[in-house]
């Protein structure tokens, strides 16, 4: 069972309309670009030009916000979940 | 997890039931009339009509007589009369919150109301701060409204936040939620934080005492032209709605001390699947607001937040000509040949289009250059102007010289040259 990652609606179009997406590897750095590579038009939303996530874009692994789990070197087991939660200012 | 609040902030255990700002206006704390000596007696009295109106509340265990006094002392200051602020506004004074201050300095417009339903139709060009006076007044008259006709600024934001308890941030953009966020840390009060985009939201309580904030939680803001407003992207009328009175409702318990506030969690809230979700919110010990507290003062949020790098790039890069709807229109009656580009979605040009426009939205100009030929006259235009500018320079530089950017968009050509064509 690979990790899945949802997305925020705004996000989902860039990858052909899913809110969830699915991907594979040891760590959740890993996953991300497995991701990215699944949806290229994600890439650049998911991580900066060096590969990192950006300051206004939070990923929570299990619940759990990744700055405090060990960001994306975090490993991560078949099953869990992420979430990403970009900054939104409406009001 | 309980709210834990720093005592200055709010009156749940300190016998002193305001935090110290501005002695209260005199009879906010008459003796009672007899109706309700029990408990506090540095908490205001309900009066008969007070005791009637609030008895669904006074029949609650856990709001009470004395409760209800709570919330008639407390004071929370709406930033933002819009569409997180409406609902809040109106829920926290139907509740009996005693005093509500409200920083808005905006005017009431008709796209508007099909969210923010502080106001109506009859109030479209009045003052926000007016006709949420009049609103608040009318659910509850009992209810005091501080209005602070100012936008809220570096400079004058301790001072409006430290005289209340609570904060709601309703408000709009990322430059005014970083400074809101900051006065709150600085000053102690607790920041009642709410987000709408499109479907989705997202509320917490920021800035108690050993809570995170929204610095933990977004260290920086996205930079300038990534993030699109709501005026841009659209909102679910509904969704203020929803995530407003959430906001209300921490508040109030803030207020009250019950039950268990976000306070270090975030919820998400999704109307398109109708999920909420929480996640878990910790302090940021590198948090230079709440954890180094190496941020002593208020900054320059617009600094910070990008916007005047963003407006000293422009400067640098080659400006983008601007063409106005009557110039392209006399173009047109003179035969001028030239190609006309609409950059909004698809959706958008269901509503409203101009005769003879082309399509190619914004996210895929960069795919239709080869279609495109760089040695004729190309106007762009989207709704107002915004997103058709950041077309024309994905052009300027991908080597096109006879770009113009159509000035106010198609909202300005319905104005000057064809009102036919809808407004939205």
């Amino acid at each position: 069972m690979p990790i899945t990652i949802t997305l925020p609606n705004v996000l989902a179009r860039l990858a052909e309309g899913h809110r969830t997406v699915a991907g594979t590897g040891g760590t959740l750095g890993d996953v991300v670009a497995d991701v990215s590579n699944q949806f290229p038009s994600l890439r650049a939303r998911l991580v900066d030009d060096g590969g990192n996530p950006y300051p206004f874009v939070t990923y929570y692994l299990n619940d759990e916000d990744i700055r405090f789990a060990g960001g994306f070197g975090a490993p991560v087991r078949d099953g869990d979940e992420v979430i990403i939660v970009p900054a939104v200012a409406g009001g | 997890m309980s709210a834990t609040l720093s005592p200055a902030a709010i009156h749940v255990t300190d016998p002193t039931p305001l935090p110290p700002h501005d002695a209260p206006p005199s009879g906010r704390r008459s003796a009672s009339d007899g109706r309700d000596t029990a408990g506090d007696e540095t908490l205001p009295s309900l009066s008969r009509e007070e005791v009637l109106r609030y008895s669904r509340h006074l029949i609650l265990p856990e709001v009470g007589l004395e409760g209800q006094r709570k919330l008639k002392a407390a004071r929370v200051l709406l930033v933002g009369a819009g569409g997180l602020g409406s609902p809040a506004a109106l829920y926290l004074a139907a509740a009996g919150v005693g005093t509500l201050g409200l920083v808005d300095f905006d005017v009431v417009d008709v796209t508007n109301l099909q969210r923010q339903i502080l106001h109506g139709t009859r109030d479209i060009g009045r003052p926000k701060l007016d006709s949420a006076a009049d609103r608040i007044g009318e659910v509850n008259p009992h209810v005091r409204v501080e209005p602070f006709n100012t936008r809220l600024t570096s400079a004058n934001a301790l001072e409006i936040i430290r005289e209340f308890d609570i904060v709601v941030d309703g408000t709009d953009n990322f430059p005014t939620r970083y400074l809101v966020n900051d006065a709150c840390v600085l000053t102690g009060r607790p920041n009642v934080y709410g987000s709408i985009f499109r479907f989705e939201g997202q509320a917490s309580v920021f800035a108690t005492a050993d809570g995170p904030c929204y610095r933990c939680l977004f260290r920086e803001p996205p930079p300038p032209g990534l993030v699109p407003s709501c005026a841009e992207g659209g909102v679910l009328g509904l969704l203020p709605g929803l995530v407003g009175t959430i906001q209300a409702t921490e508040a109030v318990k803030l207020i009250l001390g019950i039950g268990e506030t976000l306070v270090g969690r975030l919820l998400l809230v999704d109307a398109l699947r109708m999920q909420f979700r929480n996640l878990k919110l910790r302090r940021d010990p590198e948090c230079p607001a709440c954890g180094t507290h190496e941020l002593t003062a208020l900054e320059d949020y617009e600094e910070f937040c990008g916007l005047r790098r963003a407006a000293a790039a422009g400067l640098a890069a080659p400006p983008i000509r601007e063409i106005t709807p009557r110039e392209v229109a006399a173009k047109r009656a003179r035969g001028d040949d030239f190609d006309l580009i609409d950059v909004r979605e698809p959706h958008e040009y269901a509503i409203a289009r101009i005769e003879g426009a082309r399509l190619i939205p914004l996210a895929t100009v960069s795919d239709a250059i080869s279609t495109l030929d760089p040695n004729r006259e190309i106007v762009v235009h989207c709704k107002a102007g915004g997103r058709s500018a950041r077309a024309a320079q994905v052009l300027q530089n991908a080597g096109f010289h006879r770009v113009w950017n159509l000035a106010g968009g198609i909202t300005r050509w319905s104005d000057d040259v064809d009102p036919d064509v809808v407004k939205y």
